[in-house]
């Protein structure tokens, strides 16, 4: 062959992987653009405007002045702030914690060889398809002090009625209450996906060893389960410090003691859109994304410590 | 435990099962069975289990009192409008990032984990002030808007096509098909079962989220069942009866789509939460 022929050949190649490219390189951005504008219009470029208003005054019309700290310091001084941080966080540990052994046990429960298996997980699950404002109108029905069903029952056991939301000592376990409710059936079949992988054999073996059943749960089950337990803890502990719906519809605004049982994301809502202090309100949800953040990453790092991957 | 319990510890965990699924249903029960007494039947002390006759009039009033027609239809177009968008979109960046390479592909990806990883609070007000200033506020485009991409969409989808395998792309490019048409008819069509779930995933929160249409729409003619709801507590504060009647209207669409589809359902949620 004529070597100027193939130097040709060889560049038209060339030519044509370059075009190749660039057609590959067009059509990737192409594909990503709808969700690349819309990731950078609707999330990239509020979290910097977020961030900027908590450091503003922001008026209704939208003109802005800048007051430096001003938010922050207001909001370090403020008492209603701490109370709902520690609304949040106390919520946070006793339901996240209290979901999941819950969850955890109706998922090795519904796992077992038994009939109408199918049956229990559908209605485990029903809680988490019904929207959040009829179940917490349905929940404040129930709490209700005078002719609740929950204090009817504890009547007939000849306890006395409590005053679930309006007893400052209490309204706080009501909602979480609620939540362990809402949550059970969600984390439930999440948790039943990672058991379903784990081999029988594990379990044959250990029966012919002669280890117990309780003995095969906390040495077979919970080790290997690590992983889906993992991303139930994270996710969990993300949407309970994120808590709003059920205080908004179980709460009045005139409930005197609204303040014993407001989430973070309540002050924020009311603050930014009640009370129509956008700047404040910004301040607060800054101070929920750190905290949401911070947990987030010490859980990420103490994975290392107890979640076996094979 | 997975192998063949007794029976003596079969009728134990159907027992336990039996008090958790109790305590699951009660509240769907008492809503329902409250929703058709009087107000006497509900403030009598000890309550009364079954209403004495079904009051539906306690439906009726409630479905004049509030425009439910326009929140089934605003909910429904909210959650159609965003799940064939946000699926749409979320497929084709999806399968951009798993089976493409150009520039900014990594930029792009790092922005869906950042997006993923943000409590969405903070993107609230802006996305407000946003609707606002296109004069959009109050309207059903309003409830569509912050749902029409999903990042958490996009990483689940690359999921289902990174397990794909590239030979099917090299094999079309060979056969003169363009990037697009591998996308729709070769990749899309075997990624069907993440489409489903992530379908399911979004209609499932748009349904539920009550934050956000409550910020933006104020009419009520302009708001989802979720936050038309939330608007009745208002107007009954102690008409239990009515209140209970609005609430089963607003729960029954979802629960009658979940028994129909409760394997489509189970399965989606299980997907999009798994690794």
């Amino acid at each position: 062959m004529n070597e100027h022929v193939l130097e040709e050949k060889q560049i038209t190649m060339k030519k044509q992987a370059v075009k190749k490219n660039r057609n590959t390189y067009l059509w990737g951005w192409l594909l990503i653009a709808p969700t690349a504008i819309g990731l950078i219009v609707l999330n990239i470029i509020p979290v910097f405007q977020t961030l900027l208003m908590s450091f503003q005054n922001v008026s209704t019309f939208g003109t802005s002045t800048f007051v430096g700290l001003d938010n922050y310091v207001k909001m370090f001084s403020d008492a209603e702030f701490w109370q709902s941080l520690r609304n949040t966080l106390v919520y946070t540990v006793i339901q996240v914690p209290l979901t999941v052994i819950l969850s955890t046990i109706a998922a090795v429960l519904v796992n077992t060889k038994i009939k109408g298996v199918g049956i229990y997980r559908v209605i485990y699950f029903l809680p988490m398809i019904a929207a959040p404002a009829a179940v917490a109108m349905v929940w404040r029905w129930l709490y209700n002090s005078e002719f609740g069903l929950i204090n009817t029952i504890l009547g007939y056991f000849g306890l006395e009625n409590v005053q679930w939301l309006s007893d400052p000592n209490v309204v706080l376990w009501s909602i979480i209450i609620v939540g362990i409710w809402s949550n059970i059936g969600y984390n439930m079949i999440l948790l039943l996906a990672g058991l379903q992988e784990i081999p029988q054999e594990y379990y044959e073996a250990a029966t012919v060893d002669g280890a117990g059943k309780i003995r095969q749960f906390f040495q077979i089950t919970v080790p290997l389960l690590t992983p889906q337990l993992f991303f139930v803890l994270v996710t969990s502990v993300i949407s309970a410090l994120q808590i709003f719906d059920i205080i908004f519809i179980m709460f009045d605004v005139t409930n005197p003691s609204l303040n014993k049982a407001q989430s973070l994301v309540y002050m924020f809502f009311n603050e930014s859109f009640v009370l129509n202090d956008k700047g404040y309100g910004s301040a607060v949800v800054m101070v929920l994304v750190v905290i949401i953040m911070c947990i987030t990453a010490i859980q990420l790092i103490a994975q290392k410590k107890w979640v076996t991957y094979d | 435990m997975h192998n063949e319990p007794t029976k003596k510890s079969k009728l134990f965990i159907h027992i336990v099962l039996i008090i958790g699924s109790i305590i699951m249903i009660l509240p769907f029960v008492w809503m329902f069975l409250t929703s058709g007494k009087t107000i006497p039947e509900t403030t009598s002390i000890p309550p009364t289990i079954l209403p004495e006759s079904f009051q539906w009039e306690n439906y009726k009033n409630v479905w004049n009192v509030l425009p439910f027609v326009a929140f089934f239809l605003n909910t429904g177009i909210m959650i159609v409008v965003r799940v064939v968008t946000s699926t749409l979109f979320s497929a084709m960046a999806a399968f951009a990032v798993a089976k493409l390479e150009f520039p900014g592909k990594n930029l792009f990806f790092w922005m869906v984990l950042t997006q993923m990883m943000i409590p969405a609070q903070i993107f609230l007000t802006p996305q407000y002030l946003l609707v606002q200033n296109i004069g959009m506020l109050n309207t059903v485009t309003a409830l569509i808007i912050p749902g029409i991409i999903s990042a958490f969409g996009t990483f689940l989808l690359r999921q289902f096509f990174m397990k794909l395998p590239d030979e099917l792309m090299e094999a079309a490019t060979i056969d003169g098909a363009n990037i697009w048409q591998i996308f729709a008819r070769i990749y899309l069509p075997l990624a069907k079962s993440g489409l489903v779930s992530l379908s399911i995933f979004t209609a499932l929160f748009a349904y539920k989220d009550l934050m956000w249409p409550l910020i933006v729409n104020i009419s009520q003619e302009k708001m989802t069942l979720s936050a038309g709801l939330a608007s009745l507590q208002g107007q009954f504060t102690s008409n239990y009866p009515q209140l209970m009647a609005g609430s089963v209207i607003s729960i029954i669409p979802m629960i009658i789509l979940y028994i129909i589809f409760q394997k489509q359902f189970i399965q989606g949620i299980a997907t999009t939460g798994g690794k």
